[in-house]
């Protein structure tokens, strides 16, 4: 096995005559295997993780604690009211379902458009999709008020013989979240199947060694199971593309589908979308920088990686900056006295201090990563991070207050404000969100090791010069395999 | 499934598996694929920790009908998700909405276009695994030390002992003389 000379290499320099290497440190097919097994094999993980830990599941209590508070007293814990009727638990369900949409694009969009530096983040990515979901889903549920008949949003034969209204969006949400929780989690137990079994073929205990294999599923590498598997995951790629766009869309309806100012608009749709994917590249991007510091992946989350991350966040920051002026230009041009006040309101009215947090955030902070030095560093990085998330969060916050707040009769005009409650089950909410991550960085292959290997220039047996594009089966490349194998001089055997 | 489908069903020659072959890098194995594919063997398999471009055409793998499985799946997903909003809101129970048609297409999309998906997905996931022979927890390749390290860096070449062509003397000597670092025998 051939391995790469260890010098320093910038990989953030473009360079289109040849592949970037995606891989860095001169490691080979063993040292990866070892770097990234290594963390979940580990007897102690690092102190960050044990004092991370203790804190997020602290605060997961408080968000069992605030719900079951919440489940015996009654909706009047938190500061909805009329007006008002839809807060900081709609607010909040929006939000973790925008960030679950990054690790969607990641692992199923870039897959098709063949981004191969997705595949050192895409585990990490989808992990986060799957719990920023159930972090979503928990605030619907228990702001029905009567979370004991729930089960009324599906379609199932109760007492009262009534079915659901089909024509509702908010039964749309019910679908499109379900569904994509429920391929998002098939999506990415398939990737992990691979890399389960290497785990269970180097346990070194015989609890270990039954527990990876059973969730590895007598997985041997085999190239006839490959085959398929490749097909599958292809498959299920083209699925998820069309579904998480889908899923904000869903999510947009069960605001512009109403006749409120502000939210009836059509806009909505592609509007969440890149919000959810801008909001949500900056959540992996939030989990990721301190993750390959503390487990010491920086050759296998490169540089390179975070900044082309950045590049997405500049772009779908400046699509949200585009439809947030979009939306005005709507409001003065439909001529509707309503649409424009809500507007004028948003910005000049109770909450123009939530309106202005969201536009500094979201469009001006991003601005920075235009500057190179500025989208390579990783401490910049890190509290735009953090400020994109809090400017997308207020997006939430400002489109379901403000139209809400200041509706068509001013008489009924109020001021909305959340409860302790409502702050402390939000904050509970990031405690579930880390607990589970930080469960999975210590117990699973947070790198798709099996991919990473195939971006290897080791695992590309055609010859270094072949594009960059292909990969994985999806575009059989076999016919010109036989030329490339014999021009190259560096290949063993004559013939092939 | 194919009859070339490794998953092992009696046992072989004395309790013998089959005979299996060590390569130290992707470009070995294929070239050796090549060979076990020529010399006409036909229950063999490669194994490597990742899929290697050209493989299905070194080992002579034909096209796999899970696509087709898939659109079955879709189309069965499109179907049930519309017949169930057509009956539950127009027969069952009808809903009458400011003189809106009982069941008019548009409103019901989105719930038709996520069910077409999760059934599609559902289908892809499980029919992946069952085409597969998965899941499978023991297999008598797992005896064998050394094939653990394909998950991890090596590359394998398996003969079993079922193909019909299979020899214990003359397959080892042809699987020797591939160029690989090891050849071993797996019990049944």
């Amino acid at each position: 096995m051939s391995s790469v000379a260890v010098v320093e290499i910038d990989n953030t320099i473009d360079d289109p005559t040849r592949p970037t290497p995606l891989v860095l440190g001169g490691n080979d097919f063993t040292s990866v295997t070892e770097k990234i097994s290594g963390i979940a094999e580990k007897p102690r993980p690092p102190r960050a993780w044990y004092v991370a830990f203790g804190v997020a599941s602290f605060l997961t209590a408080v968000l069992f604690a605030m719900l079951a508070y919440l489940i015996l007293t009654g909706v009047g814990v938190w500061g909805v009211n009329i007006p008002v009727g839809w807060g900081w638990a709609i607010v909040n369900f929006v939000f973790w379902v925008g960030i679950g949409h990054a690790g969607t694009l990641i692992s199923a969009i870039l897959f098709l458009l063949r981004q191969k530096w997705r595949t050192s983040i895409n585990r990490f990515a989808e992990a986060m999709t799957i719990f920023a979901v159930i972090c979503a889903g928990i605030f619907p549920a228990v702001h029905v008020g009567r979370i004991w008949v729930v089960h009324w949003l599906f379609p199932l034969p109760n007492y009262q013989t009534v079915w659901p209204n089909f024509r509702s969006p908010l039964l749309w949400d019910v679908f499109a979240v379900g569904t994509y929780m429920l391929v998002s989690l098939m999506f990415w137990y398939t990737g992990m199947i691979p890399d389960l079994a290497t785990l269970r073929d180097r346990a070194t205990s015989r609890l270990r060694a039954i527990i990876y294999g059973f969730f590895a599923l007598g997985w041997r590498a085999s190239h006839r199971h490959w085959h398929r598997y490749e097909k599958a995951y292809l498959l299920l790629a083209g699925l998820a593309t069309p579904l998480v766009l889908s899923v904000h869309s869903v999510v947009s309806f069960d605001f512009a589908t109403s006749q409120l100012p502000g939210w009836h608009t059509t806009i909505f749709p592609p509007y969440f979308v890149a919000g959810a994917i801008f909001s949500g590249f900056a959540m992996v991007g939030t989990l990721l920088v301190p993750a390959r510091r503390w487990f010491g992946l920086k050759d296998i989350v490169t540089l390179y990686h975070l900044e082309n991350m950045n590049k997405i966040i500049l772009a779908t920051g400046s699509m949200v900056g585009y439809a947030y002026v979009t939306e005005f230009f709507m409001a003065w041009y439909s001529g509707n006295p309503d649409e424009a006040f809500t507007f004028y309101n948003r910005a000049l009215g109770p909450y123009a201090w939530a309106y202005w947090i969201m536009v500094t955030c979201n469009v001006v902070v991003p601005q920075f990563f235009w500057s190179k030095k500025l989208r390579t560093n990783t401490a910049v990085m890190m509290i735009i991070y953090v400020l994109v998330n809090v400017g997308m969060w207020f997006e939430r916050f400002v489109i379901t207050v403000t139209s809400l707040s200041r509706d068509f009769l001013p008489s009924s005009w109020d001021y909305y404000k959340p409860t302790l409650v409502d702050g402390l089950t939000f904050a509970g909410s990031f405690g579930l969100f880390f607990t589970l991550f930080l469960l999975f960085i210590r117990y699973l292959p947070m790198v798709a090791m099996a991919e990473v290997k195939t971006v290897m220039p080791a695992a590309v047996i055609e010859g270094e010069h072949r594009p960059v594009g292909d990969y994985h089966g999806d575009i059989p490349q076999t016919h010109d395999l036989h030329p490339v194998m014999h021009d190259h001089p560096e290949h063993r055997g004559d013939h092939l | 499934m194919s009859a070339t489908d490794v998953r092992a069903t009696g046992a072989g020659q004395g309790g013998l598996y089959g005979l299996l072959v060590e390569f130290d890098d992707p470009v070995a194995l294929v070239e050796a694929c090549r060979e076990v594919r020529d010399a006409g063997f036909r229950r063999w398999d490669a194994h490597s920790p990742f899929p290697i471009h050209g493989m299905d055409d070194a080992m002579g793998i034909r096209g796999t009908r899970l696509p087709f499985l898939v659109l079955a799946g879709g189309v069965i997903g499109c179907g049930l998700a519309l017949l169930m909003q057509w009956w539950m809101n127009a027969v069952s129970y009808p809903y009458l909405i400011s003189g809106k048609p009982l069941f008019g297409l548009p409103a019901n999309i989105p719930v038709t276009f996520e069910l077409t998906i999760l059934v599609s997905a559902l289908t892809t996931f499980f029919a992946m695994w069952t085409l597969n022979g998965l899941p499978r927890l023991h297999h008598p390749l797992f005896r064998s030390r050394r094939f653990r390290r394909a998950t991890s860096d090596r590359f394998f070449i398996v003969v079993e002992a079922a193909d019909p062509q299979f020899d214990a003397e003359q397959t080892r000597r042809f699987l020797e003389g591939l160029g690989g670092t090891a050849v071993e025998a797996v019990e049944e």
